[in-house]
């Protein structure tokens, strides 16, 4: 067994909405190893997006632990949580949220930026990142010269390019079309065989099936945790 | 440390984009900035421009030079009667001034000279000046005053006690009435009121300043000459140019010119002098209040349109914000922090600022090219220190108006802002 990654326990997060209030974590409890491949499923309302911004560190928890590589999320300041999700954190959004005016290459250094890293560095770790995408080809493209497909390979290269501990992805097949979908997931795969640990939100059991392992979640709680 | 310096890399990167991007948005805003940075440059350039006019006026004037009148240089308001009602200085008084000098030890004064003006037309042939200062003096008239001869000779002592019709020309009434060659003008012929006069000399170009006396709309002759054909002897008040040993105190020479022309008038003690003895450092004190106004106005003209500018820029970098919350939610998730979103709307609206600031610099620049070509006598002197200051006024307003809608997109939540459609 794999070492945990992420590690959540008796998780809460309870939205105040002054008379109501809304548990939108009801106490979970989840564990991530490396190399997971994991889909976190359920209808709208059971929790989905506010466990994929836990896990993101984009929020934190109201109770219980979540312990990210051992360290207490719930502890750390903006900053922290900023650098965590800089270097361990690889996110992909549904609509891709690439910067429309900047090219391919800049879309995908931008994470260095934030890291600090050296100009000359950020190029060639960005170049790297978008081979794997498969896209050295487009690297000087603008967001709106290419494809839907493409746009989201660009933005799994930015998620890829500070070589993060998990990749997160929020209805990443969502924006697409199935064919493209499915070159999407299958990018997933190979990314899973290279040894990436993957997280993906969705309500398509179609791309589920592309995981190893399926979280239902219903009314704030896990309802089912299954290998597939 | 370096990490800072790459996100302000990246946040100028991102300004330059944005302000392209809106390019006409970023330029209407700009515009506050803009003519406030105007009305501070020409501010600074004027009041710069009539202090280096100044100090070359009063060397114009004369440092070491006094001026006994009837009338102050100062402003003398409601007490104007009381100055009308002074006896006149009459031109005899330089001599009489002279003899004090010669018979004072260790006097702190050099030689008196007689001046005694009057305004006339003046012609050659068919073309004509109005309003040259014509004034009457002696031969001294060089020992009190720096203007140098360009073309010919002053008046001569026998042209003087002769009282011969000889005149030497200022630059500019010499330019007009000789515009092809001003050496045609030596011993050439040139009427006032009907009377000829011998040209003996010409002046160098001194310049005018300010209006302060155009020195080169002279015309100087014998005081003999002048005498029989245009002043009444008894009304008309001359000026005594006085100069001033270099080495004298100023408080020693007037003490001197005061006691002697104290003297000349015998007033009893306790009674007040009637006569001005004027110097050119009272110009100084004049000049003063032009300035103060100069620049009240300016800074007020710009603390408005920089106030209204910073508005401006206020309000489009919130709209900047609110329309690119997505982007900064986009920008959390990978990895940016707080800080590093305040830089780059603070460098957003700084970047209008400084755009404003440039062209208003330049715009400057333009004005006074074109007031320096139709109004010459206008002083504008634009300095490098001007412009840097301009350049960090309008830093300082893109930080001020950067700064509520910058920390607001800072403090946004991540996963909210990613929400954001």
């Amino acid at each position: 067994m794999n070492s945990p990654v992420i590690e959540i326990v008796g998780v809460k997060k309870i939205y105040d909405l002054g008379e109501t209030e809304v548990r939108a974590l009801n106490g979970v409890d989840l564990q991530i190893v490396e190399n997971d491949y994991m889909a976190i499923m359920g209808p709208s309302g059971s929790g989905k997006s506010t466990m994929m911004n836990l896990l993101g560190c984009l929020d934190t928890p109201s109770e219980g632990k979540y312990l990210f590589a051992g360290e207490d999320v719930a502890e750390m300041t903006d900053d922290e949580l900023a650098d965590i999700r800089n270097r361990r954190i690889g996110f992909v959004f549904q609509s891709f949220n690439l910067l429309a005016k900047a090219t391919t290459l800049r879309n995908v250094e931008l994470p260095l930026v934030y890291a600090g890293l050296h100009p000359d560095t950020r190029r060639e770790r960005a170049k790297e990142a978008l081979v794997k995408v498969g896209l050295s080809d487009r690297m000087t493209h603008r967001p709106n010269e290419l494809s839907g497909g493409q746009r989201q390979r660009v933005a799994i290269a930015r998620a890829l390019v500070n070589k993060p501990s998990i990749l997160l992805a929020d209805e990443p097949t969502g924006n697409l079309d199935s064919k493209t979908g499915e070159e999407i997931m299958a990018l997933f795969d190979q990314l899973h065989q290279l040894g990436n640990t993957i997280i993906l939100v969705t309500h398509e059991d179609d791309i589920a099936m592309h995981a190893k392992r399926c979280v239902r979640l219903r009314d704030g709680i896990v309802e089912s945790d299954k290998k597939i | 440390m370096k990490q800072l310096g790459y996100e302000i890399v990246e946040s100028i990167a991102i300004a330059i984009e944005q302000v392209y991007e809106h390019r006409m948005r970023s330029l209407l805003t700009a515009l506050g900035v803009m003519i406030g940075i105007i009305a501070v440059t020409l501010m600074g350039s004027a009041i710069r421009g009539i202090d280096v006019g100044f100090t070359s006026n009063l060397s114009i004037l004369g440092m070491n030079t006094f001026y006994l009148e009837k009338w102050p240089w100062k402003d003398v308001g409601d007490n104007w009667i009381q100055y009308r009602n002074r006896p006149p200085i009459p031109a005899s008084y330089s001599e009489k001034l002279n003899n004090s000098i010669l018979s004072t030890e260790n006097s702190s004064l050099i030689i008196a000279v007689p001046m005694v003006k009057n305004r006339r037309k003046i012609s050659k042939d068919d073309r004509n000046i109005q309003g040259v200062e014509i004034i009457g003096t002696n031969a001294d008239y060089p020992l009190v005053d720096n203007a140098e001869i360009e073309l010919g000779r002053f008046l001569s002592e026998v042209e003087v006690l002769r009282g011969r019709n000889v005149v030497v020309l200022g630059h500019e009434v010499a330019a007009s009435l000789f515009p092809e060659d001003l050496e045609e003008s030596i011993g050439a012929y040139v009427n006032i009121q009907d009377i000829k006069y011998k040209v003996t000399g010409v002046y160098k170009k001194q310049g005018s300043v300010l209006g302060i006396g155009n020195f080169d709309k002279n015309v100087l002759m014998p005081l003999p000459s002048m005498r029989k054909f245009f002043v009444s002897k008894r009304y008309h008040s001359a000026t005594i140019k006085i100069q001033k040993k270099e080495e004298a105190s100023f408080e020693d020479a007037t003490d001197e010119i005061t006691g002697a022309v104290r003297l000349i008038r015998g007033l009893k003690p306790g009674q007040k002098d009637n006569f001005s003895i004027n110097q050119s450092t009272a110009v100084a004190e004049e000049i003063a209040p032009v300035k103060r106004g100069i620049a009240i106005a300016g800074f007020g003209i710009t603390g408005l349109a920089l106030f209204v500018g910073a508005i401006g820029i206020m309000n489009i970098t919130f709209v900047s914000v609110q329309e690119r919350t997505k982007e900064i939610g986009t920008r959390r998730a990978i990895g940016a922090r707080k800080r590093a979103i305040l830089i780059q709307f603070l460098m957003e609206a700084n970047m209008i600022c400084l755009i404003g600031g440039i062209i208003g610099v330049f715009i400057s620049f333009l004005i006074k090219l074109v007031l320096q070509r139709f109004i010459p006598e206008f002083p504008l002197i634009m300095s490098g220190q001007l412009i840097l200051v301009a350049m960090l006024v309008s830093v300082l307003t893109g930080i001020g108006s950067g700064i509520a809608p910058a920390w607001k997109a800072s403090r946004l939540d991540p996963a909210e802002a990613l929400r954001h459609e």
